[in-house]
């Protein structure tokens, strides 16, 4: 079904059909809508893993909508008004108080915050199970990480905003990660904030990267991501192609069309995020310290560092993983190698579609080392998660370093594991489990 | 069950009710957005009513206060002032103050509360600037010869008697609006509130 | 290998050695209107020389059953317009000075002190009763739950002096005040209430609009998902 071979609107005659002949005649609507859902041939045997990206787009929605009228109240400044508060956390408890709605609608972008990693990585570790990054979809994938490596640092950017001690102090550790790099570190970190250290001139341009940058790039990345993945068409749950299999129409077996199958499938998955969402945004908007950070309700304070500085829960593991990085080798501080590791954990990702070696996609026909390793990835990856939110120690650095081994021994071990085990034969034809 | 295309009677009975009760959760969800627009508690606090000591203000002067970020103006006429206004009635363009610019209480011949008390919103209505006071009659302050005193705005040539009321045939269609306002004492005006108290 | 996992999976555990200090559970309940007028006073009387609560407006104390014309006979002192927030009089660099630290504003305080510990209500319900005598530090007091803290035992004439028996690592009432223990945990309690209300309004209303919207997407989802099984029923 190659782009562009869609007849174009005929009016019925009547007034709106005449109007969107007239459109079409003009712009690709109905080609756009017939290739990308009423002919968009999806996979029959999507499960619940597969309402994730759908729903990763609705978040993306719902924080922009969000965003724009948080803008209309907050001030990104960090001078401190006449009460002795930074104007910037000031805005913020105005929004909640003083804005008819506006404490809904912070709430909603908090939440929606922590709700997009949940979101997002529940969809990638869909993208694992089921080989979804492999050949022919490798752009798709690669695309994603990008949309992962720019949510962080949009989420990052986002942090600081509010101006609490932990906005302030996290930033002020992550950035100064820059100066660890040989020779042009200390300038670099100086040039990234504008200033000697955090203060109003880091905070505005954040704010810049966090409401406009950012969301521009993450929009075209989303978009990217979305062509990239309707030019091969979906992967499933059992790993197979289903345009190997077409009907005389070129249509294939196992597929059915986006809408309204998974359209009216997907309402539901949203009903039931929303119904989650809205759990935590009416009776547990803190995330019991996780989604709103007590010590973030004390004002920035440069002068106070606090007792135990962790970044935000969906950074946790990243973190752990360069606290591990101890020793200095090859002339190089130990810093260095802890930003190098944390910068590799995540670009590592990019590296699977040629990594894995297996004849199979799926986690469904793929043998005992496979599933022992992801599991105990999986099992890593929460570890140092959880090692990320306490302060230091000697156990959990030793900890977190096994972990790190074997979260980087997943990857660059896998060309040799994933070859080496068995595997089943995979079906003709897609199953319905 | 009648078969309408190709869509069976539930299934567009489902898509009608799903639609409609989703379509009123939507419309619900946009309350708390529509009305974050409205003036928050900071902006309704600094629009607050203005109480106004006048205790000092001599006869014939004038003092300015701001309200809602307004200059309002407030005479303590003299009689020779109060004097003009009946003689201007024919030059104004509403002598009697028919068109709503000014509460209740004040559609009278002084437009105002207390006969002495000139209180008026400094703005000209017809573009928004703010006229200089032309008090002395005559030339003295560079009026024509019949001018018997008031207000000129520089902007474009409106011309206000001493009740704020609008010449004839000037740029400005009204008279300067009369703000609500009461006196809590002879000598303390509160400007912004019709009522008195909490 | 069922023991390299063991191990990986307990070993993070023993991080959790270090706890914090151990709080007083605040017996109080979010709601009381009597306790909230009451803490209202209080606050007023006692924090607002100091502490600003420069987020919170005076009108909105209206929410807690007080009429406009109570707010301002009894708890505006600094200001006459109640729209205005309840800020202090004294300047934040001119306590730097006298105190050392500005005392800090105390409109999210019971967020911002809630921790693995307990919740800040009951940080603040437990700091609140565990001044005790010091000579050595410049004010006189000092504090269990806040070391070296630099405010005074500003509720001194209520609950009276306390002292830290060195042997027991127990707080004693060496001097009684105005009121009895159970008078003063009571006054304390209602303070507390106040500052959990200061710190979120809001808080009653969210959880009402919150069950109301369950209600409803729980409605949607019935409905939505008769709508998924009536299309997906021609798909095998």
């Amino acid at each position: 079904m190659a782009a562009g071979n869609f007849e174009k609107y005929k009016s019925d005659g009547s007034l709106g059909g005449n109007a969107l002949e007239w459109f079409d005649a003009r712009f690709p609507a109905t080609s756009m809508w017939k290739e990308h859902l009423s002919e968009y041939y999806a996979p029959k045997n999507f499960n619940f893993w597969y309402f994730f990206g759908s729903l990763a787009l609705l978040v993306l929605v719902i924080q922009i909508v969000t965003g724009i009228f948080l803008v209309m109240h907050y001030k990104p400044d960090a001078a401190l008004n006449a009460s002795g508060i930074p104007v910037a956390f000031a805005s913020v408890e105005y929004i909640m108080r003083d804005v008819p709605g506006g404490w809904l609608i912070r709430y909603m972008h908090s939440t929606g915050a922590s709700a997009f990693f949940i979101v997002v990585y529940l969809h990638m570790f869909r993208g694992l199970m089921y080989g979804s990054y492999r050949k022919p979809r490798e752009l798709t994938w690669l695309f994603g990480v990008g949309i992962f490596l720019v949510l962080m640092g949009e989420a990052f950017f986002g942090y600081l905003l509010p101006w609490g001690q932990m906005s302030f102090w996290g930033a002020q550790v992550i950035v100064n990660l820059a100066s660890a790099i040989p020779l042009i570190g200390e300038p670099l970190s100086i040039w990234v904030r504008g200033d000697f250290v955090i203060g109003d001139a880091t905070l505005n341009r954040f704010f810049s990267f966090h409401v406009i940058a950012f969301p521009l790039i993450l929009l075209g990345l989303v978009a990217a991501h979305i062509l990239a993945l309707h030019e091969t068409g979906s992967n499933n749950p059992d790993g197979i192609e289903i345009k190997a299999n077409k009907d005389k129409n070129g249509i294939p077996l196992d597929g059915i069309p986006f809408h309204p199958y998974y359209t009216v499938k997907d309402i539901v998955g949203v009903v039931v995020f929303l119904m989650v969402f809205s759990a935590v945004l009416f009776f547990a908007p803190e995330g019991g310290g996780y989604f709103l950070e007590y010590n973030n309700f004390f004002p920035a304070d440069p002068l106070k560092t606090p007792s135990h500085i962790a970044p935000v829960w969906y950074f946790t593991p990243y973190y752990s993983i360069l606290r591990a990085m101890v020793w200095n080798f090859l002339g190089l501080d130990a810093k260095f190698w802890g930003v190098v590791a944390m910068g590799a954990s995540v670009v590592i990702f990019a590296f699977l579609p040629w990594l894995d070696r297996s004849p199979v996609k799926s986690i469904r026909y793929r043998g005992p080392i496979y599933k022992t390793m992801l599991t105990l990835f999986v099992i890593c990856f929460f570890i140092l998660g959880y090692l990320g939110t306490q302060p230091p120690s000697p156990m959990g650095e030793l900890v977190s370093q096994i972990c790190t081994l074997f979260y980087f021994g997943f990857f660059l071990a896998m060309p040799w594991w994933s070859r080496m085990d068995k595997f089943k034969p995979v079906p003709e034809r897609v199953t319905m489990k | 069950m009648s078969d309408q295309g190709k869509m069976d009677c539930g299934r567009r009975r489902l898509i009608v009710a799903t639609a409609a009760v989703g379509g009123a959760g939507a419309l619900v969800a946009l309350v708390p957005f529509v009305s974050s627009l409205l003036p928050s508690e900071r902006a309704k606090a600094a629009g607050a009513p203005v109480e106004v000591d006048i205790g000092k203000l001599e006869v014939g002067q004038m003092m300015t206060v701001e309200w809602r970020g307004k200059p309002v103006w407030i005479i303590n006429r003299t009689t020779d002032m109060l004097g003009t206004l009946p003689k201007l009635d024919s030059q104004v363009a509403d002598p009697k103050s028919e068109v709503d610019m000014q509460p209740d209480y004040a559609r009278n011949e002084t437009r105002s509360i207390k006969k002495e008390f000139m209180v008026v919103i400094g703005i000209c209505t017809h573009l928004g600037c703010s006229p200089s006071s032309k008090f002395k009659a005559g030339v003295e302050e560079g009026m024509p010869t019949d001018w018997l005193g008031g207000f000129l705005c520089p902007c474009h040539g409106s011309t206000f008697d001493f009740a704020g009321r609008v010449f004839k045939s000037k740029p400005a269609p009204t008279n300067l609006e009369v703000p609500p306002h009461v006196y809590l004492t002879d000598t303390r005006i509160l400007i912004g509130e019709d009522k008195k108290g909490a | 290998m069922k023991k390299f996992l063991m191990a990986l999976l307990f070993a993070p555990l023993t991080v959790l050695a270090s706890g914090g200090a151990h709080l007083d559970h605040w017996p109080g309940a979010v709601g009381d209107k009597a306790a909230l007028q009451n803490g209202a006073k209080l606050f007023v009387n006692y924090c607002l020389n100091c502490h600003g609560a420069s987020h919170l407006r005076y009108n909105k104390l209206t929410e807690i059953g007080l009429t406009e014309q109570q707010v301002k006979d009894n708890l505006m002192f600094t200001s006459d317009k109640i729209g205005e927030q309840m800020r202090v009089a004294a300047r934040s660099d001119e306590q730097k000075v006298w105190f050392g630290a500005a005392p800090p504003d105390l409109t999210v305080i019971s967020r911002a002190r809630a921790s693995a510990d307990g919740s800040g209500a009951d940080w603040l319900y437990t700091y609140l009763r565990s001044f005790y005598r010091d000579e050595k530090r410049p004010t006189g007091w000092n504090n269990v739950i806040f070391e070296n803290v630099g405010m005074p035992h500003v509720l001194y004439e209520l609950q009276g002096m306390q002292v830290l028996n060195h042997e027991t690592h127990k707080l004693e009432l060496a001097v009684p005040g105005k009121l009895s223990p159970a008078e003063f945990d009571k006054d304390v309690s209602d303070l507390v209430s106040f500052m959990v209300w200061m710190a979120e309004p809001n808080q009653q209303f969210r959880k009402t609009l919150g069950v109301g919207v369950l209600a409803f997407l729980f409605v949607l989802f019935i409905l939505a998902y008769a709508l998924k099984k009536n299309y997906w029923k021609d798909i095998h």
